[in-house]
């Protein structure tokens, strides 16, 4: 066992959290500019910490809006504060064609509406940037809490500001940006481009605000949080709240046989990297050099077979939060497309796994789970766009897991990286983003490297 | 690049010809557009040298710059330019059609009729590709703020009274062309492009040259033969076969002949010789025009190609927005309004951002309406299915006062959507909007039946022709057909703290 590299006289990582979190809400409650920022890295207690600022508030007497990105978000958000505060009126303000969750509407402290004036007195009232942006004929709240705001558009941002006072942003500076499915160069460059980031508009017009940090990744697991933290926050690093060892991942024996139509072959090779993640937290099954269509359908195949060998063999997480066996609700497939999604779900289905989340590294945003398996957004392709190299893209899908993270991927990846450096136009006025996908890119497979075992 | 577009440009490789994308014509073309081919000049960065444009094939009008560095020859040129466009785009001023629509007054509540004038036809500007398209653009952005001897105060280099008109709408075509989906001011490559695939990479049919070698090679010929002696082809002295259609020439063709050209020009200038100076004006006006007149009949030809494929139904739709965005600049110009600000404040790039992000949303959509080969792109996607219906069964929402028809649909499909049992769709080429959810789905023989929720009429029985017939072919996506409204946005005035307050 290695020991990390912190001075014996330093805070251990709850009393670090703690301090992080007591000079956000002084800054949030009463410090001297309307907006307090907050970035966190991944599984940071980011959620922790909007339940805990937005109780606060509301015991000083203060009605509350919190703005999420996606109804799921909300939902997780109203149901993390009834659980908290089972007396807490929570007011869940929805869309017509978007009816809340049964996860948020399972307590009885929540009421929900479409209209905004059913749910104004009310200490805390949760919805949608979306909906918010359609909310009018109403006296501004004094207080917002924006959750998963590097998530959310200038332009949202433009549309909601006028129903609030004061506002903490809380987002994870390293995951996907937002995107637009036009072009938007007429605006890079200006402080308010409408579809970038509404933490980085609202840096760049209120520079009095210095972003707090969340510094200790609770999620993440010794193996992991050092690769993440310098492959995506380089500037911004953070350590585990768990030591190594903290975290076992103890895997049946490969006994089971594999069920008709997962060949024997490629059974054994998931067996095998299954077996390297479980020791060590990272594995990379590596097929051979080839281009493919998006749904390539050999490595969707190698997907679904170590996620059904997974499952087959069974196991057991040992965590600071005791032991549980490993099933297919702790465990997730995330891949670039939707349509590689939608291929890998047909081919779990084909071998009788049906209740595995499977889902692009946008919609896994937010999400935990013990055990991820990727399918690389390069694997197979000619070329390495922006989108498949974008960072936030590469980071979500490595930074989802509690206790490994398997990568499934064709060979010859350090190859096109190589081949298609970074040719963006540089736009005046743009801050660089850093690091670029295509280091960021390396950086982790250089270290899968060490985890590889190859598939044929 | 889509899996069909893929497929479609290796059938364009194996056939040695370009391969239909596009069974219509997706984008507005007017019966005499008004063509535009730019040159710029290199070395500096939206310079002009030279323009062929007009709405006559036969009879082009060439302008040109002799020195195009020279600011003075550039701003004669500009007005030149002026006077040729200014009265075509002008033109379609005055023949206007009536508009009444109903408002409220904010004040007293009451409705009033609100008549709005709507230009009957707009102008349309086809140029070689976005390169022209980006220079007219540049253009215009450093020409409307120019001031002018007519103004109060004229200034130190006042440049020719309507210079600074034609920046004003060279700049609204270019922010117009920005929509997806208008027609205004059309680049021909990109056009062409969405219609046909080649065998070549998509940076290869930016050069329009090589792109119709592909679509109409000549008779006998391979596509790639064609298109590589496009690109490549040169004559004994090394200028290019094919002249590229600009903005930027060819570098060999700049330093051979254009570039001695204007030194003699220059010196004749400095002579004071007049005679000569025109003398060698002409011999420069002679080169640009060696190289502008090929890629003027390759637009015109390029046009041919166009108006062989009918329009698509929702063309007219997508080119009364245009007409609309031409009004309104009408309206703009004659209330006496001033440029178009060099850069967006927050609100109206958002509001701009927004307007486009529409427009693309219900670009995609009637272009798969409109166009089975834009449909098979969403069906091979799993975002859309097609098949034949098996099978009605009359059924009843009886959980209200009165039962609603909710007919169960079975269809037959060699598709393979990504839809769930519960999982919602949308009926395409319905008699009219038509949700359904998927009841129940047999995969192995590509059966899906299909509750219809809406667009039945009130009724306990479905209005007749509302419910799709056994027999009839039928075709459900599980995107919406119809593009969201986009939410309000505060005015310039009330920007808020988050970003930067109000404009200043």
């Amino acid at each position: 066992m290695t020991t990390l590299p912190t001075p014996a006289a330093s805070p251990s990582p709850g009393e670090q959290a703690d301090a992080a979190v007591a000079a956000i809400l002084a800054s949030a409650l009463h410090g001297g500019e309307r907006g307090t920022v907050v970035d966190s890295p991944p599984g940071a207690g980011k959620s922790t910490l909007v339940v805990k600022a937005a109780r606060e508030l509301v015991v000083t007497g203060e009605r509350l809006m919190i703005v999420a990105q996606t109804n799921s978000q909300v939902d997780d958000l109203v149901d993390r504060l009834a659980q908290a505060d089972p007396g807490l009126a929570v007011g869940r303000l929805h869309g017509s064609d978007a009816l809340p969750g049964e996860i948020a509407m399972r307590h009885p402290g929540v009421v929900a509406s479409t209209k905004v004036a059913d749910l104004r007195e009310l200490p805390v009232v949760v919805a949608t940037a979306a909906k918010w942006q359609w909310v009018k004929d109403t006296d501004p709240w004094h207080h917002a809490i924006v959750d998963e705001a590097y998530q959310m558009r200038s332009d949202a941002l433009l549309a909601v500001a006028r129903l609030f006072e004061r506002a903490l942003f809380v987002g994870d500076p390293g995951q996907l940006d937002p995107f637009s499915i036009v072009g938007t160069d007429d605006w890079a460059g200006l402080h308010h481009d409408p579809s970038q980031s509404a933490v980085v508009t609202l840096l760049a017009h209120n520079p009095g605000i210095v972003p707090h940090r969340l510094p200790v990744s609770w999620r993440l697991p010794a193996s992991a949080a050092p690769l993440v933290s310098d492959a995506f926050y380089p500037f911004t690093p953070f350590r585990a709240g768990t030591e190594p060892g903290d975290r076992l991942l103890e895997l049946g024996p490969a006994t089971p046989p594999p069920p008709p139509g997962l060949a024997p072959s490629l059974a054994r090779a998931a067996d095998e990297v299954l077996d390297v993640a479980a020791e060590s937290g990272w594995g990379l099954l590596e097929l051979p050099a080839r281009l493919t269509v998006r749904t390539d359908p050999e490595a969707v195949a190698a997907v679904a077979a170590v996620v059904a060998r997974l499952l087959a063999r069974g196991g057991e997480t040992r965590s600071e939060r005791g032991s549980a066996p490993v099933d297919a609700g702790r465990i997730a497939v995330g891949t670039a497309h939707r349509d590689q999604a939608a291929a890998v779900r047909g081919a779990l289905a084909a071998l009788g796994v049906t209740d595995v989340t499977v889902d692009t590294a946008n919609r896994l945003q937010g999400r935990e789970y013990d055990v991820t398996v990727v399918l690389h957004p390069l694997s197979g392709r000619p070329d390495a766009t922006a989108f498949h190299l974008e960072t936030g893209r590469l980071c979500v899908l490595a930074s989802r897991h509690r206790h490994a993270c398997i990568v499934v991927t064709r060979a010859g990846i350090p190859e096109l990286l190589d081949a298609h450096p970074s040719t963006e136009p540089v736009q005046l006025g743009v801050v660089s983003k850093f690091p670029d996908g295509w280091e960021a890119n390396h950086a982790v497979l250089e270290h899968l490297r060490r985890h590889r075992v190859a598939a044929r | 690049m889509s899996l069909l577009t893929t497929l479609a440009r290796l059938e364009a490789v194996r056939a040695g010809v370009a391969q239909p994308l596009a069974t219509v014509r997706h984008r507005h073309l007017a019966e005499r557009p008004f063509v535009l081919v730019p040159l710029a000049a290199a070395g500096e960065t939206g310079a002009p040298l030279a323009v062929l444009l007009g709405q006559d094939r036969e009879n082009p009008r060439l302008l040109t710059v002799p020195q195009p560095l020279d600011r003075d020859l550039r701003f004669a040129f500009l007005a030149r330019l002026g006077d040729e466009l200014l009265p075509y785009l002008e033109s379609f001023g005055a023949d206007v059609e009536l508009l009444e629509r109903s408002v409220k007054d904010p004040e007293s509540g009451e409705k009033t009729v609100e008549v709005r004038e709507l230009c009957a036809d707009a102008p349309q500007l086809v140029v070689p590709n976005p390169g022209a398209m980006e220079l007219l653009g540049l253009v215009g952005r450093s020409t409307r703020f120019r001031r002018t001897a007519e103004d109060v105060d004229p200034g130190p280099y006042p440049v020719p009274a309507r210079v600074p008109l034609l920046g004003r709408w060279l700049t609204h075509l270019s922010e117009r062309s920005n929509v997806p989906g208008s027609s205004l001011l059309l680049p021909l490559t990109t056009t062409l492009s969405r219609h046909w695939a080649t065998g070549q990479s998509s940076l290869e049919d930016a050069h329009l040259g090589a792109l119709l070698a592909w679509i109409a090679p000549p008779p006998g010929e391979r596509g790639e033969r064609a298109a590589s002696r496009a690109e490549n082809g040169r004559d004994e002295r090394g200028r290019l076969l094919v002249p590229p259609a600009g903005p930027a020439t060819d570098p060999a063709f700049d330093s051979l002949l254009l570039s001695p050209a204007v030194t003699r020009y220059d010196a004749a200038r400095a002579a004071q010789d007049e005679r000569l100076t025109r003398a060698r004006a002409e011999e420069i006006d002679a080169l640009l025009e060696s190289v502008l007149l090929p890629v003027w009949h390759q637009v015109w030809q390029g046009v041919d190609l166009l108006r062989t494929l009918p329009p698509a139904a929702h063309v007219v739709e997508r080119w009364e927005s245009d007409r609309w965005s031409y009004t309104g600049h009408r309206d703009r110009v004659a209330a006496g309004e001033p440029p178009q600000p060099l850069r967006d404040d927050a609100v109206t790039a958002a509001r701009k951002l927004a307007q486009r992000e529409r427009e693309q949303v219900r670009l995609d959509l009637e272009e798969a309406l409109d166009d089975p080969l834009a449909m098979a792109e969403h069906r091979l996607a799993g975002q859309a299915f097609a098949g034949e219906v098996v099978e009605v069964l009359p059924a009843y929402d009886t959980s209200g006062r009165s039962p609603k028809p909710r007919p169960l649909v079975t269809v037959r499909t060699e598709d393979r959507p990504h839809l769930d049992p519960g999982g919602e769709v949308h009926r395409a080429a319905g008699p009219a909007a038509q949700r359904a959810e998927l009841v129940q789905l047999d995969a192995e023989a590509g059966l899906l039946t299909l509750r219809l929720l809406s667009g039945m009429g009130r009724k306990k029985e479905p209005e007749p022709g509302t419910v799709p017939e056994a027999g009839e072919q039928v075709c459900f996506t599980l995107f919406e057909l119809s593009a969201r409204q986009s939410a309000p946005l505060p005015e310039p005035e009330d920007t808020p703290w988050t970003h930067g307050g109000p404009p200043r």
